[in-house]
């Protein structure tokens, strides 16, 4: 049984921090010697239950409160970690403005005191209309990095958009790359000339990625929400973004990334009558894959296609055939897999059923290293997204558990997105994971391909 | 399609994943953080109706300005009974509609002290039996007729009542005259020394302000409180200023048109700094009458309570209140009594509220700090974040410490569920028991239930 006299349970009325930054504080606390759990999350009906589960004596809280549930080997390491939480929750405590005076609680307030050019909007889905359309009726364009989000309300938001002469890129929008500034999980890109419109976030990182790869840059890429070129949404956005682009002296040639539009919506985009070229990479049976549409872009500007990256493994291990599975971040990524491997069973950790209530797994891994974990055999195909937002170190994690499972016999295939300016560094990532056992490619069509030789396909 | 985020610096602001904000910090991207937090419980379904609704932008911007845009004059000072058509047994009441079973102490104490000052019983024990038993009498809220009360806000028919109309939108509002402060009727005193004193008020006071009124012309209210506001009144808790203004204003009309009784006239109006509220509240109540009944505006255009219940009004939802249980107020007591002697929230003074004065007003009047035993930098940051839940910053009242910045005006139910901050209200305590009179002031925080039914209702709309 659990001695309660080393368990911290309380309950913080109005205290909100996000689910991404209190999963951090979490950690935090868990990794400390002595802790034996840690839960910080808001109090939802959902961490309520995780906390009972755990044996703790949760007070009655509401979903604006904070829960806080520690429990730790011995009463000085229950202080320890006590203190330790507050030090994590003031240094994670929302920053204050100039003059000392309180942040705003809405973006409309925001938008008052501070001059912008844009928001970019990640609250849980259901409550992101509100601040989204502050931004609209203030006259900003609006990133809707937040999920969930229901279509009326992304058709509304879009419409006034259009009205305000803004854009709305999203819901659901996880890359964006504005004036330089990369928004989301957004590659390091260097400047110039490609002109991106994105209906997927990894979709776009990878044809962005290889392309700076090639040495080749962006001027914009603007993420438009993986449901814009729906019937129902009707390419609202993309269609404002293709134009926005045209009109942009900096840019030389737009790449529209999308799954398969609807057919009214595909004729719509095409009826655009745009000065500057458009590349499409539509993702889908019969169509290009995210690599060759780079290559295409490449050769449209005139440059050379150079040989993408990629890091064998090792040869020393002996082969064991088996099942294909696919362990995905990125959506596009899981299904562009899916399709070339031809067969397998792939997951894509980044759909909203599994980030309902959690972190994306670009920085939570806990779901993708359990699912790697419980593979005894034949071959994973991986992917790993560098840049902004993302993991600030994934091959710490994913590096032990490959070896773990290269050991199992398992082959391990990974897809590292990313480029040379990005934060964690691309090289250093897939030399660590390709010593781990791996064989790592930046092209994730490639790293399919190999996962399917692999598999015997 | 020009869109002009592709040209110039970005600039973000960030609500959310505190993450993604850092990742644009590490690339030295000029941003700010909002200090987002769920909405109320239960608020965001309708919150996203609400939001939706094609008319709020402009029915809002419509309402707002009207409100800020009335040009409150005071015009005259007359009987209740010739400007209400109030006749013998009919009683306005502040806050929301409430019957004598529900009344609380000091509204009941008022009633009876009424009663006894229209003749209609010898005692206090007769007056409560006719009032409990309903014979011939009739309750109704002074916010049904234009009208507004301090804590009780009983108004009976001879009663001598500010006279405030809305020169731009031609309006007009009306309020009782203030008594001062201790034992009187507004707080629930109905002894012999109230009686008299609302006597002498009818006789005296009210005639010898009209004639002057008549003499000096309508007083311009707008202007009035503005200076007050910079000479460090916020209209609700302090009224010094006011007072002083109104004073200067009046006094040579006075004494023209009332010599006879001028000195006790202008000693009884200095001898109470409040004197002035109840012109200002008939000025906050013309300016928000003037933006009620816009379709789709979700605006409050009243806050009132009635010592049991706290209820608002909103533009686009007619004349329907939406009420919570009026809490006790955070503050100070006089002398002996304490909160167990403190009758929960009364008043229809939350009108200077509604209207952006009062505890909106705060930062303009640091003096008032101490009754809640708070510091300066407490009124700066009351003000501030009411400009968090109001839609515009009123451009004639303005705070000298805040930059001259207009104070937060025109409260959104909306912004109110969004946000969790409930309107700041500063208030006088009245005592529980009939009788008592005032036992304190501080500040009082309106249920948060109002603001989410009047949403409900808006989303049902």
């Amino acid at each position: 049984m659990n001695d309660p006299v080393n368990d911290l349970v309380e309950v913080r009325p109005g205290v909100y921090r996000d689910s991404v930054t209190l999963m951090r504080v979490s950690r935090a606390l868990t990794d400390r010697p002595g802790v034996a759990v840690a839960v910080v999350a808001m109090a939802t009906e959902l961490n309520l239950g995780l906390a009972r589960d755990l044996g703790f004596a949760v007070p009655p809280a509401t979903p604006g409160d904070l829960l806080v549930a520690v429990r730790a080997a011995s009463p000085a390491e229950l202080e320890d970690a006590a203190a330790e939480l507050e030090r994590q929750l003031a240094a994670r405590a929302p920053a204050s403005g100039t003059r000392g005076e309180a942040p705003p609680r809405t973006t409309r307030s925001a938008a008052r005191a501070f001059e912008a050019s844009l928001a970019l909007v990640s609250v849980p889905g259901e409550h992101a209309f509100a601040e989204a359309l502050d931004a609209v009726e203030a006259g900003l364009s609006v990133m809707i990095f937040s999920d969930n989000m229901p279509v009326e309300q992304e058709i509304l938001l879009k419409d006034r958009a259009r009205a305000k002469g803004v854009l709305v890129m999203g819901p659901d929008c996880g890359t964006a790359v504005v004036g330089g500034a990369g928004l989301g999980f957004a590659n390091v890109l260097r400047p110039g000339p490609v002109g991106v419109v994105a209906a997927s976030g990894t979709g776009a990182q990878q044809v962005t990625s290889l392309l700076d790869l090639a040495g080749v840059g962006v001027s914009h890429v603007l993420g438009v929400g993986g449901r814009d070129l729906s019937a129902e949404v009707g390419g609202r956005s993309a269609v404002q973004a293709l134009r926005a682009l045209d009109e942009d002296p900096a840019t030389e040639l737009i790449v529209l990334v999308s799954k398969p539009p609807a057919p009214e919506v595909a004729r719509a985009v095409r009826d655009l009558d745009l000065a500057t070229p458009v590349v499409a990479a539509l993702l889908g049976p019969g169509q290009d894959d995210l690599t060759t549409a780079a290559e295409k872009v490449l050769r449209a500007l005139g440059r050379d296609v150079p040989e993408w990256p990629s890091w064998p493994a090792p040869a020393s291990r002996p082969n064991t055939a088996g099942a294909l599975r696919g362990l995905y971040a990125g959506g596009t990524l899981c299904a562009e897999a899916a399709l070339l491997a031809g067969a397998g069973d792939f997951t894509d950790f980044g759909d909203d059923s599994y980030t309902r209530g959690r972190a994306h797994p670009m920085i939570d891994p806990a779901l993708r290293l359990e699912a790697l974990r419980g593979v005894a055999s034949g071959v994973v195909l991986m992917d790993v997204v560098l840049g902004h937002g993302a993991d600030p170190d994934p091959s710490s994690w994913l590096a032990p558990a490959i070896c773990d499972a290269v050991d199992r016999g398992v082959h391990v295939v990974v897809a590292v997105v990313g480029t040379d300016g990005d934060p964690q560094g691309l090289r250093a990532q897939a030399a660590r994971l390709n010593e781990a056992g791996a064989a790592v490619f930046t092209s994730n069509a490639a790293a399919a391909r190999h996962a399917r030789l692999l598999a015997g396909g | 399609m020009t869109l002009s985020m592709l040209y110039g610096e970005p600039r973000v602001i960030t609500v959310g994943a505190q993450v993604l904000g850092e990742a644009l910090d590490r690339q030295a991207v000029p941003r700010r953080e909002v200090d987002w937090r769920p909405p109320l419980p239960g608020a965001s379904g309708a919150l996203a109706r609400v939001l939706a609704d094609p008319r709020r932008e402009s029915a809002n911007a419509t309402a707002v300005g009207r409100m800020l845009s009335a040009r409150p004059m005071l015009t005259g000072v007359r009987p209740a009974r010739e400007v209400l058509g109030l006749k013998a047994g009919e009683f306005f009441h502040a806050g929301p509609p409430i019957t004598w079973e529900r009344a609380s102490g000091p509204m009941r104490g008022a009633l009876v002290g009424a009663m006894l000052f229209e003749g209609l019983a010898a005692t206090p024990e007769e007056a409560e039996d006719r009032l409990a038993s309903g014979a011939g009498i009739t309750l109704d809220s002074c916010h049904h007729h234009r009208t507004v009360g301090p804590m009780a806000g009983v108004v009976s028919p001879s009663m001598w009542m500010l006279e405030v109309a809305d020169a731009e939108h031609g309006g007009t509002a009306y309020c009782s005259l203030n008594e001062g402060l201790g034992k009187v009727l507004r707080y629930g005193a109905y002894g012999p020394e109230v009686i008299e004193r609302l006597r002498w008020m009818g006789e005296v006071l009210g005639p010898a302000l009209a004639a002057a009124l008549e003499r000096c012309g309508p007083l311009d209210l707008r202007t009035l409180i503005a200076q007050a506001l910079q000479m460090g009144d916020e209209l609700h808790n302090r009224n010094r200023a006011a007072t002083s203004l109104l004073v200067r204003e009046i006094a040579p009309a006075v004494v023209e048109a009332a010599p006879d009784h001028a000195a006790e006239v202008l000693r009884f109006i200095n001898g109470n700094d409040h004197f002035f509220l109840n012109a200002g509240m008939a000025a906050a109540k013309v300016s928000a009458d003037a933006a009620r009944g816009v379709p789709g505006s979700s605006l409050v255009v009243a806050m009132a309570r009635n010592g049991t219940d706290f209820g608002i009004q909103v533009s686009g939802l007619g004349d329907r209140w939406f009420t919570g249980p009026a809490g006790v107020p955070d503050g100070l007591y006089l002398g002996g009594y304490g909160p167990d002697d403190a009758n929960p929230d009364i008043g229809d003074s939350t009108i200077t509220e509604t209207a952006g004065l009062g505890g909106f007003a705060m930062a303009a009047a640091p003096a008032i700090v101490r009754f809640v035993g708070g510091e300066v930098s407490d009124a700066v940051a009351a003000t501030t974040s009411m400009y968090e839940i109001t839609m515009a910053e009123h451009p004639a009242y303005q705070i000298p410490g805040l930059g001259f910045r207009g104070t937060p005006a025109g409260i959104d139910v909306a912004l109110v569920a969004r946000t969790g901050l409930l309107p700041v209200v500063n208030t006088g305590i009245a005592g529980r028991m009939a009788g008592t009179g005032q036992v304190g002031a501080g500040l009082v925080s309106p249920p948060a239930g109002a603001f989410t039914a009047a949403l409900d209702a808006l989303a049902d709309g």
